[in-house]
Order: C-alpha cells, then structure tokens, then sequence
C-alpha cells in the first residue's frame, strides 16, 4: 500500500492510498483537481502534470524521453515535472508528495 | 453580463461524453451556479472513447477502469447525470427539452454535445450478418469481446481502414484473431495522410501478421451458419466469424436540425461554440466551426477538440469573452506504435520525411503549403511533435532543407 498526497493548486491536501494502476487514475477516481487525464493515459495530452517533491524524486524515478520531450508544451514544467499516466503505484512510493501543476 | 441572474441559471447539456462532461466541470469551474444537468442514451457512467479500439479492448477491465471523471466527482461538483434518457426535441420557443419518456425540461443555457454515431454502410446482406458490430461504446467493446470468446477460429474482417479500423485490427491481432482489413479506397488513412504514411502503417500491420487490402469495395456479406462471407466488387472473398465495420460517422445533428439550427458539416457554431440560438451551444464531434489557424470551416473528430471547445462554450455562458483557437491535436496506438499529429495537412503541396540517426523506429513527416508548415505527423517521436507543435504556432518560415537533414539536430532555432 502507498499513501500519496496531492497538493491542488487551491492548496488542498488531498491524501490517498492505493497499491496498483496509475497515478493519474488513482488522482482521476478522486477528482484531484488539475489532473484531467484526457488521453486516458498513453502520455499524449500532457493534462496529468505533477511536480515531485525534490526529496522525492529517487522514489518516482525521472521522467521518460517521451515524458520530457511533451512536458515541453507545458510552460509550468520543471526538473520535477512528471506527467503521472506514466508513475505506476507500487510500495515504493508509500508517503509520496506531489503538486499539482495546473 | 456575467450577472448572478444569468450564473444562478438552468444548464442542459445533451450528451455525456468528453464534450459534454468537460463542458459540465468547465461550467463549474468558470462560477455557473445554477443547475447542471447531463442527458445521454448511454446507460454507463461516461467514459475514455479513445481506449476502446485500443488498451481498453484488450483488456479484462470493466468501463469503472475507463471513466472520465468518478462517480463521486459528478456529485462534488452537483452535476446531475441523467442516463439511458433520450432526448428527442428542443423546443427553441418555450426553451424545454423533451425526453423520450415525455418529460420535458426547461433550460436557460442549452449544449448540444450529440457527438456522432457509426455509419453502417448499405452493403447487402450487412443486416442479417453474425457478430458484426460497430466500434463506438462500451458496449460494443462487450460485444466484440464476447464475440472472440464465442469464435474458435477467430476469423475477423475489419471493413474500413481508417484509424478506428486500424486499431482495432491491432487490438484484436493481440488477442489472437486472425485479421484482414479491407479498404475501398486505393490506400489506407488516405483522407487524413500522406502516401508514405499508408505505406508505413500497410507495412506495420503486414508485419505483424494483418494483411490489409486496398481498392476493395464490400457489395455483400453472405451469412450461412455462424459464418460470415464478405464480398467485393472485383469477386474476392473473406471468411468472417465476425465482422467490425468501420467506415465513418454520422453527425448527429437531427435534433438542432429540427430545431431549427443552422446546419453545414454540423452544427454550425460561432467562434465562442454558439449557434444561431444565443442560449444554444454545440460542442465537439458534432460542431462545425471556425479554425483561426488555417482559416476555414471545420468539422473535427478529436478529444482534443471536444474537451477544449467545451471549456470555450462554458467560459463564454459564464459570460466571458472567448475565442476558441486551439491548434488541432490527436493521437493514435497501433502495436507499440504512437502516432501523433499536429495541425492539419489538409492543402498541402509538398511533403518532408525526416528520419532520425539514432532510431529507425521512430521518423516525422511534415506537410506544407509552399513555405508555410500545415502541420506533423510523427511516429514514436513526441519531440518532433513537440517541435512541430511550437513551429506551426510560431508561424515561422522553416528552412525545409535544413529539416529534412537528420544531421541537424530538431530544435525550432536550428530549422529557421
Ligand atoms: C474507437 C474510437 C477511438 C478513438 N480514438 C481517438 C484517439 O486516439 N484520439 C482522439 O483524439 N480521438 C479519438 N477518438 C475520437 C473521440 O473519441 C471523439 O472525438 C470524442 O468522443 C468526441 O466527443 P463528443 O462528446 O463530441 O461526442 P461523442 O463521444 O460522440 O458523444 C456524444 C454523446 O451524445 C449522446 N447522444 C447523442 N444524441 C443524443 C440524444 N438525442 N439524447 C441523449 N444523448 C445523446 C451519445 O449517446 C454520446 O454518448 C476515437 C473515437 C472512437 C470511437
Ligand atoms: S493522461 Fe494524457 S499524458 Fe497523462
């Protein structure tokens, strides 16, 4: 089990948990707001755009080529930037911190 | 007049799916205050329609894996989600709806989110055929599965060649089907790319074991047993246990025509996503609207374009000024293929292959009118879509031989 929090652009905490599927689904299934999905997934939209917690980032590994290359089209991207589609839920990322960035 | 009057007003949108449903959380997020109701045939929470011919198909997973927005956010947000209702009139003078139990619905702000339906072709025999279905819903998904489970032989015929077509033919080699497609036209995809670009994905799916036919127009499908075969205008024949038919849409425009609404390719719309009817938008599939960047009418079939005109008509009923002007996207998965295309190619007189040294399998093609860059399509390549995405909008003047040198690394400041 992973707990993550989501932290929205209105500044609300949003804690859950889960053990498989992507980030963005779980994010989806409880109406994160800022994270539309609307690809469904497969990193073409760019509209599930996070920003790990710098402490973080060894937990999520770094984003794909493809990832880096579609965050270009967003101007709110960074070093951090994830597009969470592509960050499946394991253990791993048990007490993940994750901003919204949209 | 973003007044509280207008805000505290009834919303109606026909149509929950990515038009409609974006267009509701749009509306909340722009302030409406006022009632938000959703109306759709479909008896299933709203959901991805892209999946369906793609992961969606080739999974075990049910439509709860697949859905737009949760249940629970519809409630959040105090959307009403009225499904398996047809609505069957709009009646413009006392601004109510009609549903097909005899309901009737007032609104103050009405969205036509009616999208299309599959075009079942007039190709004799086509009614009585077994298992052949369209590829447009959730069910159909349950029905084609069912169908694989049904069939030893797993014999398919994909009766159109078009992305839908071509991606369910990869979905359902994967599931282990033997696949033909057949196509009338004399090449694949030949209404949305380039020849190089049918040749590429002709090629993809003979490697992978599907064997796509050109230049084959279906006259009859003969239905014996359990058995399907489909026959074409040069006297070639194809077994089919089960047969998907992929050939194209239709707008569903017949209740704004009734209305009274201006109707072109569509429902004809402003450049805020409203109709003839100030108090009546249309939306996504089934709008035809103004395109700033290429500058004609257009008609588009996209998530793309139905969640971002959905924002437009929400911002503009919460009385802002907007302009919808977004630049064409859409993507389409064949295999462990992603295709992805910005822009549209439509007019265009030259064409640039540009491949890359340090991956065969990845390669962009890009369309121009003379100087002018129309639009990209790449494969397995984001940054050369990302690229093109930047260029087309920039509007600049590309150096076309400097592109098309794979030495020259693909950067917008190194092509102009
Ligand atoms: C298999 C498939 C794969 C696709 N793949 C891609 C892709 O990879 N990328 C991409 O960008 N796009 C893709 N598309 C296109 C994309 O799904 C559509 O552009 C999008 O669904 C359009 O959304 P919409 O809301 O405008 O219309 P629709 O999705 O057509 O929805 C319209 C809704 O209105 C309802 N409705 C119609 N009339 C009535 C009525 N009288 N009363 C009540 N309800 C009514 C219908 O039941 C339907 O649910 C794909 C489409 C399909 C079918
Ligand atoms: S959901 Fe589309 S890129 Fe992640």
């Amino acid at each position: 089990m992973a707990k993550i929090t989501f932290i929205t652009q209105d500044d609300e905490n949003i804690v859950l948990e889960a053990d498989s599927g992507s980030v963005m689904a779980l994010a989806v299934e409880n109406g994160v707001s800022g994270i539309d999905g609307d690809c469904g997934g497969v990193c073409s939209c760019a509209t599930c755009h996070v920003h790990v917690n710098p402490d973080q980032v060894s937990q999520t590994g770094e984003a794909s080529e493809i990832e880096k290359d579609m965050l270009e089209l967003d101007d709110n991207a960074n070093e951090y930037s994830r597009l969470c589609c592509q960050i499946e839920i394991s253990e791993k990322l048990d007490g993940l911190i994750l901003t919204v960035a949209n | 007049m973003s007044d509280m009057q207008t805000l505290n007003g009834n919303c109606i949108i026909i149509g929950a799916s990515h038009a409609g449903v974006n267009a509701a959380f749009a509306l909340r997020k722009e302030g409406w205050q006022g009632a938000i109701t959703i109306f759709d045939t479909d008896p299933t929470l709203p959901y991805h329609r892209p999946p369906l011919s793609k992961a969606y198909l080739t999974s075990d997973d049910g439509i709860e894996k697949n859905l737009l927005k949760a249940e629970q956010s519809y409630e959040k947000n105090n959307i009403s989600l009225s499904l398996g209702i047809k609505i069957t009139l709009i009646d413009r003078q006392k601004q109510l709806i009609h549903t097909e139990d005899g309901e009737l619905h007032n609104y103050s702000k009405l969205i036509i989110a009616t999208g299309a339906r599959p075009f079942i072709p007039p190709i004799k025999g086509i009614d009585s055929a077994h298992q052949l279905y369209p590829l447009r819903t959730a069910e159909d998904v349950n029905h084609i599965r069912q169908a694989m489970l049904n069939s030893d032989s797993q014999r398919v015929v994909i009766i159109g060649g078009g992305y839908i077509g071509l991606e369910t033919a990869a979905s359902l080699k994967k599931m282990g089907a033997n696949v033909t497609v057949l196509e009338r036209e004399s090449r694949i995809l030949a209404r949305v790319t380039a020849p190089l670009m049918s040749d590429y994905f002709q090629q993809l799916h003979h490697e992978h074991g599907v064997e796509v036919f050109t230049a084959k127009d279906v006259i009859s499908i003969e239905t014996k047993d359990d058995s399907n075969t489909v026959i074409c205008a040069d006297g070639s024949q194809y077994p089919a246990d089960i047969i998907i038919v992929g050939v194209g849409i239709r707008v569903n425009t017949e209740l704004a025509l009734e209305a009274g609404l201006d109707i072109e390719n569509g429902i004809k719309v402003d450049n805020a996503a409203r109709t003839n009817d100030n108090d009546i938008y249309a939306i996504g599939d089934c709008s035809f609207h103004h395109n700033p960047h290429y500058n004609r009418l257009i008609r588009l079939e996209s998530v793309q374009n139905a969640v971002d005109q959905a924002k437009v008509a929400a911002a503009s009923i919460c009385g802002k000024d907007v302009t919808y002007d977004t630049l064409p996207w859409f993507w389409s998965d064949q295999y462990d293929v992603k295709l992805q295309m910005v822009g549209l190619s439509s007019g265009y007189n030259k064409v640039i292959l540009r491949k890359e040294t340090d991956d065969e399998g990845k390669f962009s093609v890009w369309y121009f009118d003379h100087d002018r860059l129309l639009s990209v399509d790449t494969i397995n390549h984001a940054k050369a879509y990302v690229v093109g995405t930047k260029l087309i909008k920039s509007g600049a003047v590309i150096n076309q031989s400097k592109l098309a040198d794979s030495r020259i690394a693909l950067h917008p400041d190194n092509l102009i």
